[in-house]
């Protein structure tokens, strides 16, 4: 059998299968609602995985036009299957609020580019780098500082993940990947940091039509991919009529 | 009469210089945009991962992959660029960014600021804005000269748990502007109808006065 579309499954199910476990730590990419790997989310909660670590840039949220209905990590806080979430920004969010306030689960709140670039980090095999973020302030509280050219920085350290779930635009079979406008965000990094990747990428397409020039994602980097494509959600659908410059 | 929230944004897009790079925060920072002259050449910024970000879609024109960092739709430029969060934040660390205006809870005369949480409220996250504070070249807010309850939010100290220490720059209020110096609020600018003794009683920290003070037009 020709190797080349080893890395290519079916469907999330069948990507997903043998890699979750209770307990185990998930990087999910996506801001807001945008470039969310959400079948991957589905699939994680049909198969009930608990005690999970979650990190991401924010942790789902809640329509607020329909109460108790919610788009990515939401749906895995509805269930009670996260323990702990490090996230930049949780919103408006009434069952993390509710199971915080209930110490169910746990949160490490991170500056969005303390974030970013501990999984960067993490990826890249950096155990740990100073920044001037958050000096001063609670996260850097019980953190080790130095100063560097008269300015104090603190210590923050690289973040890994059993698994990362991206989501991508495109991906040809071996796994290079290209995202589309803002749904790109945390998702390259993610892609690096965890020890199994699997990409949810809208089209795959046949090696070569893509440019080797365009890749944002190398293949190295995605264990597994698969072609599927979850309804996109606006958060705020913001539009300015015709008309007007 | 004080400034509205349209006449802050009008005077904050003063702030904003030919050829500069800037990250707009989310609420009255974000209106700044239509106020910049159509001679001034500005990139903004957008945290999520983008340069260039354009005005709001047409309603045919909406697309879920391209939002800013309030999460709101928004279009791209011929010149717009695309990258992730790490590059992003990259720019912002690594002092690329030349301004950033946002909003705030509190600013001391110190520079300190405070717009991330209320002990006891709702936490909704720090997102961006210790990052922002921390690594761009200037920082100016734009706040009302007090709360709702009618406290003073320029402070002696701050008393919320804090963004950054010692980070802004220059504080646009309904009532006037003021830029951080070692030796308190400089008052530089006068809303019109306001005058100083106004300022000080709506202010909790040292204000002093500039030798001549702009009085903004009506």
């Amino acid at each position: 059998m020709n190797n080349s579309r080893r890395k290519v499954y079916a469907d999330a199910r069948t990507a997903l299968e043998g890699l979750l476990f209770d307990g185990m730590t998930i990087m999910s990419g996506g801001f807001g609602a945008c470039g969310i790997a959400d079948l991957c989310i589905g699939e994680i909660r049909r198969r009930q995985v608990r005690d999970l670590t979650v990190i991401s840039n924010n942790c789902g949220g809640e329509y607020a036009d329909r109460p108790g209905e919610g788009f990515g990590l939401w749906v895995l806080l509805k269930d009670r299957l996260v323990r702990r979430a490090i996230s930049s920004y949780i919103g408006t969010n009434r069952t993390f609020e509710q199971q915080h306030l209930n110490r169910d689960i746990e949160l490490e709140l991170v500056p969005q580019g303390t974030l970013a670039e501990r999984i960067r980090a993490g990826g890249a095999g950096i155990a740990g780098f100073y920044t001037r973020t958050g000096v001063g302030t609670v996260v850097a509280e019980g953190k080790e500082h130095k100063e560097f050219n008269g300015k104090t920085c603190v210590l923050e350290t690289g973040l890994v993940a059993d698994l990362s779930i991206v989501k991508a635009w495109k991906a040809d079979p071996e796994g290079n990947l290209v995202y589309r406008k803002t749904a790109r965000n945390f998702n390259p990094m993610m892609a690096t940091a965890g020890r199994v990747t699997v990409a949810e990428v809208e089209q795959i397409v046949e090696p070569g039509e893509l440019d080797p020039d365009g890749i944002h994602t190398p293949g190295i980097f995605v264990q597994r991919l698969f072609q599927g494509a979850a309804v996109k959600i606006v958060e705020h659908r913001t539009t300015r009529p015709r008309g007007k410059a | 009469m004080p400034w509205s929230r349209e006449q802050m944004a009008a005077r904050a897009a003063r702030e904003i210089h030919d050829g500069y790079y800037v990250n707009l925060g989310i609420g009255i920072p974000t209106l700044v945009a239509n106020y910049v002259p159509p001679d001034v050449h500005v990139v903004l910024h957008s945290e999520n991962g983008m340069l260039g970000v354009g005005p709001f879609p047409y309603e045919d024109e909406v697309d879920p992959d391209l939002i800013n960092a309030g999460k709101q739709t928004v279009t791209e430029l011929p010149t717009s660029s695309y990258f992730s969060s790490a590059d992003s934040f990259g720019m912002i660390r690594g002092g690329h960014i030349d301004l950033a205006i946002l909003g705030a809870m509190e600013v001391a005369e110190n520079g300190d600021l405070a717009n991330w949480m209320i002990p006891g409220q709702r936490v909704k996250g720090i997102g961006g804005a210790m990052d922002l504070v921390a690594g761009v070249k200037r920082v100016v807010v734009i706040m009302d000269q007090c709360a709702r309850n009618g406290e003073p939010k320029l402070l002696r100290r701050c008393s919320l748990p804090l963004t950054g220490q010692g980070v802004v720059n220059r504080v646009i209020t309904n009532m006037g502007v003021f830029d951080v110096t070692p030796r308190g609020f400089e008052l530089i600018e006068l809303a019109p109808g306001v005058n100083v003794t106004d300022v000080e009683k709506n202010t909790a920290a040292t204000v002093i006065t500039a030798a001549a003070i702009f009085r903004g037009p009506a």
